[in-house]
């Protein structure tokens, strides 16, 4: 039995999503082989390599991979993808763009965002915005999924030794082209990978005063959230949503400051290790999942916050 | 230019979903349902580009029971032309969905299809990328902006960490994120016009596609529940605990 991984990686570097999802292969079982499918890639194949518990290291360098526009990688995925028996990606927007046209292209259908590995083919994920965790058994020839990075564990970037080769399979639908991108710049660490979070919600009353998260964010090195009432209302961009339709976190500790507790918030971040929220709100629903809760303006609260961490 | 529009009746998106005590599936007995939210904003997007004078028609299907033509009507108040309901009483995997929207598509011919990112049932985020696959279509996912071209349409689209442009060539697929658009309410004089558009059935024997499943529920279960911890006083307080007693900071 043999699995391939899809990389995760933006030419430059391998994305710590990529781990999470070796991770869930090694607990299938059987080779890992990992696809870096991108442009100019050779950095991240090398990484790749010695990724613990890679077995092989495929690379497809070629420039119709540069965006991993998913009609090119649908495609390189199904064809590379046949004598496979599970073929996983990590359940990013990446991912999740791609690996379904690959599905499609092996007439197999395709499990979404696995949490955990229950049998070689059976597996559980979350349904209903995480509301109900269904247990699927797949018979396809193939198995097809993408992995929710916060239900495993990241493989460790050393150890392994894995033998690269290059792949010339070279797939242009000639369909689509990359056109742009507007990526949000900041220093602070990604939401999906940081130990620490903190996130605002309408409580906040205006974008303007995320500036008081940011600072609290800054000296301890915490990434900053939103929740989805917070996006709609416009004072921070989408990419900061977390929540079922926003992105799904589970670090160490999560702040949740202004935020009511929705259950399509809840879905994004309940399987923190440590929830606190601060909310003048005693009967806000975040306070039932939270570990501390404290009941107070936010407004003097966090600034105290700011200084006492 | 013809747009196709794919709807999916789900329970509604209000209703608090209950496990069935047997952990056999989720209780959607009398449960209130509706029309999918991704599907309600690809509706809007395609009404907008009619009203736009993009789009010259509108063409809505969905896939389910008879009652599923609640979700057809819905979406013909809301300015669709006309429905298709492929009716079936199977249980439906997104390859099975996606086969049969190709024959829709090589029915229709249509130039753009819009469909949800995903159902907020099964959450799979796979048939329009399942579509695209199968009729050879350029895909633009998680759109956030939409913007006919010539021959090519230009997808915005909702990535991690930001956002991304794609130029596909048409025919296209898209598939809607939350901030594409805010959807309208259907007005009462539309929900009575609505009544006397056609709305054709068809059955997947007819497109010949046969409906099989690969997959099997094993069981369902709730969520492990959290439960609420302490509430501290202060400040001071707080940050006493994480350090010493949760040990994260």
């Amino acid at each position: 039995m043999a699995i391939l991984v899809i990389a995760e990686h933006d030419n430059a570097s391998l994305k710590g999503a990529t781990l999470n999802t070796v991770s869930a292969a090694n607990a299938i079982g059987g080779d890992v082989v990992v696809l870096v499918a991108g442009e100019g890639c050779g950095a991240v194949a090398e990484a790749a390599a010695k990724v613990a518990g890679v077995s092989k290291v495929l690379v497809a360098d070629n420039a119709a991979y540069k965006y991993q526009l998913a009609e090119n990688m649908g495609e390189l995925v199904a064809e590379l993808g046949k004598g496979y028996s599970h073929i996983l990606a990590a359940a990013t927007t990446t991912g999740k763009d791609f690996l379904p046209r690959a599905a499609a292209l092996l007439d197999v259908n395709m499990i979404s965002e696995i949490t955990k590995v229950v049998a070689a083919d059976t597996f559980e994920r979350p349904i209903y915005a995480g509301n109900a965790i269904a247990t699927v058994k797949s018979s396809d020839a193939i198995i097809v999924a993408t992995v929710r990075g916060t239900g495993f564990d990241a493989a460790a970037v050393t150890g392994g030794s894995a033998a690269v080769e290059a792949v010339a399979v070279a797939k242009d639908a000639g369909t689509s082209a990359f056109a742009g991108e507007e990526l949000a710049k900041s220093d602070r660490p990604e939401l999906t990978a940081a130990k620490i979070v903190i996130s605002g919600g309408r409580g906040m009353q205006n974008g303007d005063n995320f500036e008081l998260l940011y600072k609290v964010a800054d000296k301890i090195g915490a990434a900053v959230g939103a929740s989805r009432a917070a996006v709609d209302a416009g004072f921070v961009p989408n990419d900061m949503q977390v929540g079922q339709t926003g992105k799904i976190v589970a670090p160490s500790l999560y702040v949740a400051v202004g935020i009511s507790g929705a259950i399509q918030h809840l879905a994004g971040m309940k399987d923190s290790k440590v929830i606190v929220a601060i909310n003048k709100d005693e009967e806000a629903p975040i306070f039932q999942v939270a570990d501390y809760g404290l009941v107070a303006d936010l407004f003097e609260a966090v600034p105290e916050l700011e200084k006492l961490v | 230019m013809k747009v196709l529009v794919a709807v999916k009746r789900v329970i509604d998106y209000n209703v608090k979903v209950r496990v069935k005590p047997d952990n056999s599936d989720v209780d959607l007995t009398n449960v209130k349902m509706a029309m999918n939210p991704f599907c309600e904003i690809a509706i809007e997007e395609a009404v907008r580009l009619k009203e736009k004078g993009v789009a010259s028609e509108i063409v809505v299907v969905s896939i389910g029971p008879k009652t599923a033509q609640e979700q057809i009507r819905t979406a013909l108040a809301l300015g669709a032309d006309r429905g298709i309901l492929i009716e079936t009483e199977e249980k439906l995997e997104s390859l099975t969905v996606a086969k049969l929207l190709k024959a829709v598509v090589e029915k229709e011919q249509p130039q753009l299809v819009i469909l949800g990112k995903q159902s907020i049932d099964n959450d799979n985020n796979q048939t329009g990328q399942m579509l695209g696959a199968l009729t050879g279509m350029a895909q633009g996912t998680f759109a956030s902006e939409v913007a006919i071209d010539g021959d090519k349409v230009n997808v915005t689209r909702e990535i991690d960490g930001g956002l991304r442009t794609v130029a596909l060539k048409l025919p296209a697929i898209v598939t809607t994120d939350l901030r594409l658009n805010e959807p309208r309410y259907a007005s009462l004089p539309n929900i009575m016009k609505a009544k006397r558009k056609p709305l054709d059935t068809v059955t997947p024997a007819e497109l010949s596609v046969e409906v099989k499943q690969t997959q099997t529920l094993v069981k369902v279960t709730p969520p492990a529940a959290r439960s609420a911890g302490i509430k501290v006083a202060s400040v001071q307080e707080l940050v006493e605990k994480l350090k010493n007693e949760a040990k994260v900071l």
